[in-house]
């Protein structure tokens, strides 16, 4: 808050004087009072100061005064401005939709439509460091190269997934942190199934994260549904669907996701 | 947005393609009897004759200039043939072709052919843009030309002026500056000595047209904006008088408005909506159709009395033409007149005149019979005969979007109707039978306007194009383009030797052959 404001934040705080109307309007009523007494015994640059923005006021009051009345004998005495949208008596009365307009509304309808279409049911996760994410490891003789990492949270890693060669793999999974199954809960139907999972589709901290296959809450994972049974319009089972990640997977030791339907 | 003719359909490609008759007469065609009718009067004249079956229509036409007394200075007619139930078959070209071939009378068969005399005088095809001129300062909304000189031109604009043009030399000739508004409508009364102008700051103004002032100040009562003004026939003015203003509002009334000492003589309200088009009749009857469905006759001669409400529609009553609307416009000129002639006539030979003339529009087999088609947001028109009846005539639907405006060809035998379906069409002005259908517009057609010899018909539209149409042949005639942007405004000189058009560009063109 900026200090100069102090008076604001006092009435915030306090509030007013109980009798605050009343002295305004025994001031405003004064007014008249007050400047008449200024005209008469206001000197030197004050009095001048003082004429001037009189002089003023006192125009500015005749100018109004007589637009007024001019208005009054025969309406406004300038003819419109013109804001080019000037139209036939044929048109008055029809919602012409503005093409610019209607276009620029689709726009934003599709929009809205596209957002909807990636709705899910957590939307913002908080964000996870590289330093949270990713363990150091010291290698070499003398344990001073450090261009290994381990990644701390669970993963999911594909089938039939052979390690790189210890010298070359850069990102280690840990095979303890690594998950095949989700518990999926099919929000509609209440129920929650153990799932296996097919892939990550999209990690929203990071598209390394993606790659890697980690999994941290809000997580967009793939699942195989074949044993929901659900049904395609077309009559085809479904088995793969998405389904979004809701728990922290390295603080409970499981995953736990909704189904996005 | 030039017109591209859609390529050919398979129907159309197969139907080229068959073998084509040869439009020719036979040479056995026996002769045939008949006898000719006039149109407007219902005389007939020379008995029956007998005729060569494959006679053609010039061939009528040079027997009936015989029988007429008139070989130096032939009429041109049009024929059509009465058939058994009072319908009307036009003849083009020849008879075998248009009534025996199609079997609608043998040989053995009297016919009586109805004729009508077509316009001595033929206005050509405008085809190009003479002049943009600028000078407005904002949308064009309206133009009239002057009834009795197509060098003089108004047009309403946005800019809360209207403007006189002197369309002989293509130049601005007065600015009419007074509304505070836009001016939405202006009237050229039927004497061409007064302009009258509508504005959407609720008033009307009055101008002198040969000078350009105003005749004094604003004609105030209306609460919104006026709609539509329509002058008193100059036939109905009682002498010694200036011809009385009739303007209708969205306030849902209609003011009568006496223009020498210029105050409302009466009010006339009882619509519930806005009042969207106002028309004086040639039998002292005023039309206005509004938002409230409904078209409502006020006869002034009784001081305004509704003597006939007419409900049929259901939506908003959008455009009124009478089959006499060319003729009162045009008072007691025609296509020959100039400035000059309103000057040298008296006011009863004016007066005179202009009585000839509108009778001569009314008049359909010797009796006075005024013809009205309103024009609807609910896709249809009506068709009326109010004097007769306050059922319709007939109802005439077809187009599948709001019309917008409908206007009767100066002799009153056709109607086009002009729609936001992109289309125009024509129907009978007799009967009000759908005729046929003008396509080329690619957007909602606005308004339409004839030329004085009926042959010709001029369109503006959304699409920025003007577009003439031949009536007779129903087909484009002229495309031009040359407006920027939309076409708000379109009309005809009443000699047909100019177009004006104005619109949304804020140019004002004017166009000729």
């Amino acid at each position: 808050m900026p200090q100069n404001e102090y008076i604001e934040q006092h009435i915030k705080q306090h509030g007013k004087r109980l009798d605050h109307e009343e002295r305004q309007r025994k001031k405003q009523a004064r007014e008249g009072h007050r400047v008449a007494k200024d005209a008469q015994n206001l000197t030197g640059w004050r009095a001048k100061q003082f004429n001037k923005k009189r002089y003023a006021e006192k125009v500015a009051m005749k100018k109004k005064i007589k637009a007024h009345q001019e208005s009054k004998l025969n309406g406004p005495s300038t003819p419109k401005q013109d804001d080019g949208e000037a139209l036939p008596t044929y048109l008055l009365d029809r919602q012409t939709n503005n093409t610019a307009k209607a276009i620029s509304s689709s726009i934003k309808q599709k929009r809205l439509e596209k957002a909807d279409k990636f709705s899910v049911p957590i939307p913002k996760v908080r964000g996870v460091s590289e330093e949270e994410m990713f363990k150091v490891i010291k290698t070499g003789k003398k344990n001073h190269k450090s261009w290994k990492r381990m990644i701390t949270k669970h993963t999911f890693v594909g089938e039939g997934f052979t390690r790189r060669p210890v010298k070359m793999e850069r990102i280690i999974r840990p095979a303890a942190l690594r998950q095949k199954k989700a518990n999926v809960t099919h929000p509609e139907l209440g129920v929650t199934v153990f799932l296996p999972i097919l892939g990550v589709k999209k990690n929203p901290q990071s598209p390394m994260y993606t790659q890697l296959g980690v999994l941290t809450k809000g997580t967009i994972i793939e699942v195989n549904v074949s044993e929901l049974g659900l049904v395609t319009a077309g009559g085809k089972v479904v088995w793969g669907k998405y389904a979004q990640i809701t728990n922290e997977p390295d603080r409970d030791g499981c995953v736990n996701a909704v189904l996005l339907v | 947005m030039a017109t591209v003719i859609p390529p050919p359909s398979k129907k159309q490609k197969r139907e080229a393609q068959q073998v084509r008759e040869v439009d020719l007469v036979p040479d056995d065609v026996p002769n045939v009897l008949i006898k000719f009718q006039a149109s407007d009067t219902g005389e007939s004249i020379g008995g029956s004759i007998r005729v060569p079956g494959g006679i053609t229509e010039k061939q009528l036409e040079e027997l009936l200039n015989q029988l007429h007394g008139e070989s130096d200075e032939p009429v041109p007619y049009t024929f059509s043939l009465l058939g058994d139930k009072e319908d009307l078959i036009d003849i083009r070209d020849n008879l075998y072709k248009s009534v025996l071939k199609p079997g609608h009378k043998t040989t053995e068969d009297f016919m009586t052919l109805v004729y009508t005399p077509r316009a001595v005088f033929k206005v050509r095809p405008i085809t190009r843009s003479n002049a943009a001129i600028a000078g407005h300062g904002s949308t064009i909304l309206c133009c009239e030309f002057a009834p009795n000189d197509s060098g003089r031109m108004c047009t309403g604009a946005g800019d809360s002026t209207a403007r006189v043009w002197d369309c002989n030399t293509q130049t601005p000739l007065y600015t009419l500056s007074g509304h505070s508004n836009w001016v939405l409508c202006v009237a050229y009364s039927p004497c061409g000595s007064m302009i009258a102008t509508g504005s959407m700051d609720n008033t009307i103004r009055l101008w002198d047209a040969d000078s350009g002032k105003p005749i004094g100040s604003a004609l105030t009562g209306h609460s919104k904006w006026i709609s539509s003004l329509s002058w008193e026939p100059l036939h109905l003015v009682k002498a010694g008088d200036s011809p009385r203003l009739a303007s209708a509002s969205k306030d849902g009334t209609v003011k009568i408005w006496e223009t020498t000492r210029r105050h409302c003589l009466f009010t006339m309200s009882g619509h519930t909506n806005a009042v969207s088009c106002v028309k004086w009749s040639g039998t002292n009857i005023v039309y206005s159709g509004s938002h409230d469905k409904t078209i409502k006759a006020w006869d002034i001669s009784a001081g305004g009395k509704c003597i006939q409400t007419l409900k049929n529609h259901a939506h908003w009553v959008n455009h009124i033409s009478l089959s006499t609307d060319y003729a009162l416009r045009r008072g007691c000129f025609d296509h020959a007149s100039t400035r000059q002639t309103s000057k040298t006539m008296s006011a009863e030979q004016r007066q005179q005149k202009a009585l000839e003339i509108w009778e001569k529009a009314a008049k359909l087999n010797g009796v006075i019979n005024e013809r009205m088609v309103t024009a609807s947001d609910d896709f249809t028109m009506y068709f009326w005969e109010p004097t007769k009846s306050s059922k319709p005539v007939l109802r005439m639907s077809g187009h599948q979007k709001l019309v917008n405006h409908v206007a009767f060809s100066p002799d009153g035998r056709h109607v086009v109707s002009s729609s936001f379906d992109n289309s125009i069409k024509i129907w009978d002005g007799l009967r009000g039978t759908f005729l046929g259908t003008l396509r080329g517009h690619v957007a909602p057609v606005y308004k339409t306007a004839w030329s004085a010899d009926n042959r010709l018909l001029v369109s503006c539209s959304k699409d920025t194009t003007l577009k003439v149409w031949d009536i007779r042949t129903r087909k484009l005639s002229v495309d031009l383009p040359g407006h920027a942007d939309e076409v708000y405004a379109v009309d005809w000189s009443t000699d047909g030797k100019r177009v004006a058009s104005g619109g949304k560009d804020k140019m004002v063109r004017l166009w000729s052959n």
